[in-house]
């Protein structure tokens, strides 16, 4: 079975969005180029090393003197194919402004507080189910200068590594409801609704935990690539 | 640069507020169908959480811009570059992540024990926006991972700005890139943007150019 070559661009965010600025001086001018061979590494799932214990809890990982402020939360779901196969032992990494929509970067000037007990970045590897889970805060909303009063809604990135590089994803979660959402333009370059909305978790009432944390559920498909590489495809490319 | 500036999220202090520059179809409430997840921009602010060593950020590095330790067979070689935008700007806010086999051309398909995995991540900007922008890899040449081609190494680039990841190759000018089956299928005038430049014995630059004449050339995968 030969891997398929080729993103799936009629799920994803134009190039070049013109109301996102920086997509206009940064987009390649020219659409990428087909080809019809690769190589093996279109099904290699990079060797990851083993990650740092606790760098799943987001709200154990940066803590100086107590718990970071905000609204507890786990973040979990399924990374799967889009034939619904599970894609187990991908790499994910989040990261996120803190509860008040600081980022810990040295170069955010957002004049909000910075949580002493907080840096808003972790990673996971996915079980062989697929799954993964995070433990966090929620993120705040914070402003930037894209245009005339300018918020992102609140939002966690996402980078994930599957099998191969057709299974390669950067994105990001936001949260369902939030009223920002119609009028952010990175969110709103996906311009088909149904597609887009994709990148709204659902929150989950059945998997909250009772007096700790509320549940959100973020499954993640990947477009490209196939889960079990077979072994005429690390030589046929 | 201002225009930079405002990008990145910095306030603008006349900003009076009001009737939003923007609005799209409130369509939170549609179904979601079925599919892929769409791709967002990684924004200005990865770097504590996706390569926070070389920033000096808390979190443990888990990746390298060194991807040959001393057990590794091969040529040791450095490729370095900068990414520049439209308007030829260096770009210090891009994450660049390298994917290449072995000097045998064999990927590293689980832990060996020479500790080559054949992956890393490098960012261009790590003192900041006035600083040096150049990505800086230490690796080892690859060998050729098919018969009939040339040996390469992928790139994978990601930076605000770009709402999906760009993918390209880097070749070695020593090489026979200009018969190599993927080249071939490369616009003719577009194939040198592939090829590295070798600044001296073993030391590669190869500078990914955003638009223009020379705007380098990706792939659709």
């Amino acid at each position: 079975m030969k891997a398929p070559l080729g993103r799936r661009w009629h799920h994803m965010p134009e190039m070049s969005f013109p109301d996102y600025k920086s997509s206009v001086s940064r987009a390649p001018g020219e659409a990428p180029v087909k080809v019809d061979k690769w190589d093996a590494s279109l099904v290699l799932r990079p060797v990851w090393p083993s990650l740092p214990s606790g760098d799943a809890d987001l709200t154990a990982n940066g803590r100086t003197n107590g718990e970071p402020i905000g609204e507890r939360l786990l973040v979990e779901g399924k990374l799967t194919e889009e034939t619904g196969r599970p894609v187990p032992g991908a790499l994910i990494e989040i990261w996120q402004a803190n509860a008040a929509g600081r980022y810990i970067h040295k170069e955010e000037c957002h004049p909000a507080p910075l949580d002493p007990n907080f840096m808003g970045a972790g990673r996971t590897i996915t079980a062989a189910d697929g799954s993964y889970r995070f433990i966090t805060v929620k993120p705040g909303s914070y402003p930037w200068g894209n245009h005339r009063n300018a918020w992102r809604p609140a939002h966690i990135h996402f980078s994930v590594f599957g099998v191969g590089i057709g299974q390669r994803l950067v994105t990001q979660m936001y949260f369902p409801g939030d009223p920002t959402l119609p009028y952010d333009p990175i969110f709103n370059a996906t311009t088909d609704a149904a597609v887009r909305n994709r990148m709204i978790c659902q929150f989950s009432i059945e998997d909250t935990v009772p007096n700790w944390a509320h549940c959100y559920k973020f499954d993640i498909c990947l477009g490209g690539g196939i889960a079990t590489p077979f072994e005429e495809d690390r030589h046929d490319g | 640069m201002m225009a930079d500036a405002e990008d990145v999220g910095a306030m603008d202090p006349d900003d009076k507020g009001g009737i939003h520059d923007f609005s799209y179809e409130d369509a939170r409430s549609v179904p979601r169908s079925s599919g892929p997840t769409p791709s967002q921009t990684v924004g200005p602010f990865f770097a504590y959480g996706l390569t926070p060593g070389a920033y000096r950020y808390r979190l443990p590095e888990i990746h390298r811009t060194a991807l040959a330790g001393p057990e590794v067979a091969g040529d040791r070689i450095t490729l370095e570059g900068q990414v520049f935008d439209a308007a030829g700007v260096s770009v210090h806010d891009a994450m660049v992540e390298l994917l290449q086999a072995d000097c045998n051309g064999t990927y590293a398909w689980e832990q060996r024990n020479d500790g080559f995995t054949g992956y890393g991540r490098a960012g261009t900007g790590a003192e900041g926006p006035k600083g040096d922008t150049h990505f800086k890899f230490h690796t080892i040449k690859p060998g050729a991972t098919l018969p009939e081609h040339a040996p390469f190494l992928t790139l994978i680039l990601t930076m605000r700005g770009l709402l999906n990841h760009c993918v390209t190759r880097v070749y070695f000018p020593e090489d026979a890139w200009a018969d190599d089956p993927v080249v071939l299928q490369v616009p003719q005038s577009r194939r040198a943007t592939l090829v590295a430049e070798a600044i001296e014995p073993g030391r590669y630059r190869f500078n990914i150019r955003m638009r223009g004449d020379q705007e380098t050339v990706f792939f659709d995968v």
